[in-house]
């Protein structure tokens, strides 16, 4: 039985031989085994998509159609507490789109043993939260006489979060360059360095100050410590992946981000396909529709074909057309036959929309094949 | 409190594999392709980066499909 599989692993998908490994019954003579094998074959060759089948229309259609009933419920925000996330249209258009700046990022921070029992879960929370200064103030003055700024901080707060007046105030030289940094009876006293800075100059630099990097990961905005299936994880606000797979006790295998562009940067082209596929299927899931992930795959490949994740847009994956009509039929049609006719560019016509424009046969299906004749074949 | 990452072991992350040239060479024969008609990936990429490959090498990856169970796919590293 298994040989027989074995010359079938070239021909199959693995997961059809697992299917078959499974579903066959212990007790089968061979040849009524080899049979099966052979319907089972003759039927997969059957199901393939045929070469010069116009896939890509075929997806567009299928993830279409959906998306026009997506549209009723613009606007529908999963609420886990106190965190909106972007769902259904906006957020498909949003990935398929190739936005560098996404609406809410998000990540779901796995922790390793013992952490995932609940070991420190605080204490991790608020050392991966990203604390600036206004978090920990409760005041802050504009003294215009001496042209300086006074900040109170909250002790309260600051000795929950562990900050003390030492490594506070090395935190904000380093991120308050320009100004001067002193202490006097617990209030923190903002200055100028160089003396010919105005009161205007001073004020202006007041929302600097305000958003002064004190601590934690940069980017995470928000944490929700929460229960999933046994184990602690953290739901975060804001998204910074590669500090965050770098910190010890996250699990590095599991903790992902809705950032697409965040993954390809740490983990690869390769990894954001896969992230691109996930949160595509996850959004047309929740909305109860029903899409293949077989067209949600052709559109990732079609978007990670360069190397560098690519958005269906004027400015990506439609740049890259070979063809001069084919871009211009897409958007800004002017300015595509201009520069093509300013450049002298040459337009093979090898593909579909071209052809359809100029009113020849298309490329697809059975325009695909063309009649080849030798010249002298019927000479003697 | 940095530690180095295997981003190997990720879940996001398939397998990947560098081709030999011999392999490489055979299996632009068998689909009767050049290079430059092969998806890319740059070598800047940290799965490239990894399998240190240079420029021009073909990287064969197997990811693990919901439909096929694995499925095969290539890229020939590319400069950027």
């Amino acid at each position: 039985m298994e040989d027989l599989l074995k010359k079938y692993e070239e021909k199959l998908p693995s997961a059809i031989i697992d299917e078959i490994r499974e579903n066959m019954p212990k007790k089968i003579s061979e040849a009524k085994a080899r049979e099966i094998l052979e319907r089972i074959e003759s039927e997969y060759e059957n199901m393939k998509a045929e070469p010069g089948e116009s896939v890509g229309i075929v997806s567009a259609e299928s993830i279409g159609e959906p998306g026009t009933q997506m549209t009723l419920n613009t606007f529908h925000f999963a609420g886990v507490a106190e965190m909106n996330i972007t769902t259904g249209l906006p957020r498909i258009i949003e990935i398929l789109d190739g936005r560098k700046q996404i609406t809410t990022p998000m990540m779901e921070i796995y922790l390793k043993k013992p952490y995932s029992q609940g070991k420190d879960i605080k204490k991790i929370a608020m050392y991966i939260k990203e604390t600036k200064l206004s978090d920990i103030a409760s005041e802050i003055t504009l003294n215009i006489a001496e042209s300086r700024i006074e900040v109170s901080i909250n002790e309260e707060k600051a000795k929950e979060l562990g900050i003390t007046e030492a490594k506070l105030i090395q935190a904000l030289k380093i991120s308050n360059k320009t100004l001067s940094v002193d202490i006097k009876k617990g209030t923190y006293i903002f200055k100028a360095k160089s003396k010919d800075e105005n009161a205007n100059q001073i004020y202006k630099s007041k929302d600097k100050i305000k958003e002064s990097y004190i601590r934690g990961i940069r980017g995470i905005k928000q944490i929700l410590p929460v229960k999933k299936e046994g184990e602690f994880m953290i739901i975060t606000a804001g998204s910074n992946l590669k500090k965050i797979l770098s910190l010890p006790f996250v699990d590095e295998t599991r903790t992902t981000t809705n950032d697409i562009f965040e993954i390809e940067d740490a983990l690869g082209i390769e990894a954001s396909r896969q992230a691109l596929i996930n949160e595509v299927y996850k959004v047309i899931d929740t909305q109860g529709l029903n899409v293949d992930i077989r067209h949600l795959m052709l559109v990732a490949d079609t978007m990670c074909f360069n190397g560098k994740l690519k958005g269906i847009t004027r400015y990506g994956v439609v740049k890259e057309k070979a063809s001069v009509l084919a871009r211009a039929s897409f958007e800004t049609p002017i300015k595509h036959l201009i520069s093509a006719s300013i450049t002298g560019e040459l337009d093979p016509l090898n593909s579909v929309v071209e052809n359809v424009m100029l009113n020849q046969p298309v490329p697809v299906g059975t325009g695909l094949p063309k009649l080849v004749t030798v010249k002298d074949a019927g000479k003697k | 409190m940095n530690k180095k990452i295997d981003i190997k072991k990720h879940i996001f992350v398939p397998k990947h594999q560098k081709l030999s040239e011999k392999e490489k060479e055979d299996l632009l024969r068998k689909y009767n392709i050049t290079t430059s008609e092969l998806p890319k990936i740059l070598k800047s990429d940290p799965m490239a980066l990894s399998a240190a490959a240079k420029t021009g090498d073909v990287i064969k990856i197997i990811r693990n499909s919901p439909t096929s169970g694995k499925s095969v796919f290539y890229r020939v590293v590319v400069n950027g």
